[in-house]
């Protein structure tokens, strides 16, 4: 599985995205977001998180090479979510945080 | 995961809290062969493929933003040199006016932000065409809304076109009478050296050493350079200037990655990433902001012109080293305008327009975006224009004036022209300037340094 994935990510369209909820921790944030990419069939392969100074910070790692719905339409319901959460939540392509941070 | 928590926070962090966002995604559309002696059919075929090509750019850039969650805040349009399209037609007032509405149109059908290009190359001398269109410009900048315009009235190899540059002092003022609070004028920048592939406006257009179609991105960072700073307050320069290149890299690398994903989606050449710092009246957004971080006491004070070249270089080193495509302007944009710290720095009287002047001759790319009592004369906007390109043609470098004589203010007022453009102080100026240099007219001719072959 992760040797798939790594082979994919190299690809010019990468399957991957990284999805970060930044905000107060509370009850359920997981379960709902994980709720969310299982509805849209995308596959979360990597769940890390950290408190960085004031800030909850949780990353999601997650393949879309299966899914059903656009990115557009992900990012419609990751925004309602988010606004009902009180966090913020962006849902990105892999390759950017990979163009940053890596020469 | 091979990217670890803090990278991915502070991406995102840079988008959310300071303001990163791809300023503009510029296509630059060659139009020469739509070229043709009849004007409607020349008309005709330059809406059909600027509005063809806009919807384009939206939708491609749309998607891309939805990818990579980094906001495209403006998509523009610059075309080949109007004053060259001009050359078969007819030559008067009334077809660079129809052209100007043309392109206008255009960009509103295909929801584009601004088109730039409707100007002329007369560093050296100017064609028939090329005074049809500098006469046009009030008429043509004031019917319409989304059009922009440059000239470029000099060069290190040609000098400098005195004549061109007399000339536009009174160009500029029947402008500003013609829209409110001279907004016009805004609209209109001047050249010396202007590059081909600037992604910004007002001076964006596709140059003549252009192919059919480039993509240029302008990227914009000067919340996230400032936020770096700012977590560094007592690190020595040396060392903040490798904090500053380190950031910039890492936005210029989020510009370069935009940019080609969107000239592979729209099949057309990746042409470059202008590094510019470009600020916006947003809090935070503010280049004099990132001077005043590094220590000087308010933008214009002594102190400022080193501080400008030294995070001016850093940028471009960081930039240099992300992409392997810089071009375009790649300087910092200190507008009067559109920059909070600056208007506060000009207010408080710590910046004048003579160290406006200064500021340009290290890295900055002009006076841009400020504003001076509409009685100012001809002659002085003229001499302004001429010492502003003397600096940039003696330094082989791009500088440029956006000027805006705002009818019926006087200097300490405030002229808002709302949107991206902010508000303006009306700068003092000095009424008398040098009309006998002035009306002499001709050309400068080329600096000595021009001669390096």
């Amino acid at each position: 599985m992760a040797k798939s994935v790594k082979r994919k990510a190299a690809a010019k369209d990468s399957p991957l995205c990284i999805l970060t909820v930044i905000g107060k921790d509370c009850v359920g944030i997981i379960a709902k977001v994980s709720s969310v990419m299982a509805k849209a069939n995308i596959n979360i392969i990597d769940v890390s998180q950290k408190i960085m100074g004031q800030y909850f910070v949780m990353t999601m790692g997650c393949d879309i090479s299966k899914t059903t719905v656009g990115m557009k339409e992900i990012q419609v319901k990751l925004d309602r979510l988010a606004a009902s959460l009180g966090l913020q939540i962006t849902f990105q392509n892999e390759r950017i945080f990979k163009m940053m941070h890596r020469i | 995961m091979t990217i670890s928590v803090e990278e991915v926070f502070e991406t995102v962090n840079m988008t959310l809290r300071h303001h990163f966002d791809i300023r503009t995604v510029t296509l630059g559309i060659n139009l020469k062969d739509c070229m043709d002696r009849n004007l409607g059919a020349f008309c005709r075929r330059i809406r059909k493929r600027i509005v063809e090509m806009g919807q384009q750019l939206n939708r491609m850039a749309d998607t891309v933003e939805d990818q990579y969650g980094i906001p495209i805040t403006n998509r523009r349009i610059a075309v080949t040199p109007v004053s060259l399209l001009m050359e078969p037609l007819p030559q008067r007032e009334s077809t660079a006016v129809r052209i100007a509405r043309e392109l206008d149109g255009a960009a509103d059908k295909a929801g584009i932000d601004f088109i730039g290009g409707f100007g002329a190359m007369v560093q050296k001398g100017m064609t028939r065409s090329d005074r049809t269109l500098m006469e046009a410009i009030p008429a043509a900048l004031s019917a319409t809304k989304r059009l922009c315009g440059f000239l470029n009235l000099a060069s290190t190899a040609a000098g400098m076109n005195m004549t061109a540059i007399a000339e536009f002092g009174d160009i500029l003022k029947r402008l500003a009478k013609r829209t409110k609070n001279g907004i016009g004028c805004a609209k209109i920048a001047v050249f010396a050296n202007v590059p081909e592939d600037n992604p910004f406006m007002a001076g964006a257009h596709h140059g003549i050493g252009e192919p059919d179609y480039s993509l240029n991105i302008g990227i914009s960072g000067p919340g996230v350079v400032r936020a770096v700073i700012d977590q560094n307050p007592e690190c020595d320069l040396t060392e903040l200037s490798e904090v500053i290149k380190r950031t910039v890299f890492k936005i210029t690398r989020a510009g370069e990655l935009i940019g080609r994903e969107m000239a592979r989606l729209m099949r057309v050449d990746f042409g470059i990433v202008d590094i510019s710092l470009a600020a916006t009246p947003n809090a935070g957004d503010s280049v004099a902001e990132i001077v005043e971080s590094m220590g000087v006491s308010r933008m214009g004070r002594p102190g400022s012109t080193a501080a400008l070249a030294m995070l001016i270089d850093a940028v471009k080193k960081g930039g240099s080293m992300a992409s392997g495509n810089v071009g375009g302007l790649s300087g910092t944009f200190i507008p009067v305008s559109e920059d909070a710290g600056m208007i506060r720095a000009v207010r408080s009287g710590a910046l004048n327009l003579e160290k406006l002047e200064a500021l340009t001759s290290v890295c900055s790319v002009g006076m841009d975006m400020f504003a001076v009592p509409g009685d100012t004369p001809a002659d002085v906007l003229s001499a302004i224009i001429a010492d502003e390109l003397a600096i940039g043609v003696a330094n082989h470098k791009t500088t440029s004036v956006r000027v805006i004589p705002v009818p019926g203010k006087k200097a300490g007022q405030i002229v808002h022209f709302g949107g991206l453009l902010g508000s303006a102080p009306i700068m003092k100026i000095p009424r008398q300037a040098s009309p006998k240099f002035i009306a002499r007219r001709g050309r400068i001719p080329a600096p000595i340094q021009a001669l390096r072959n």
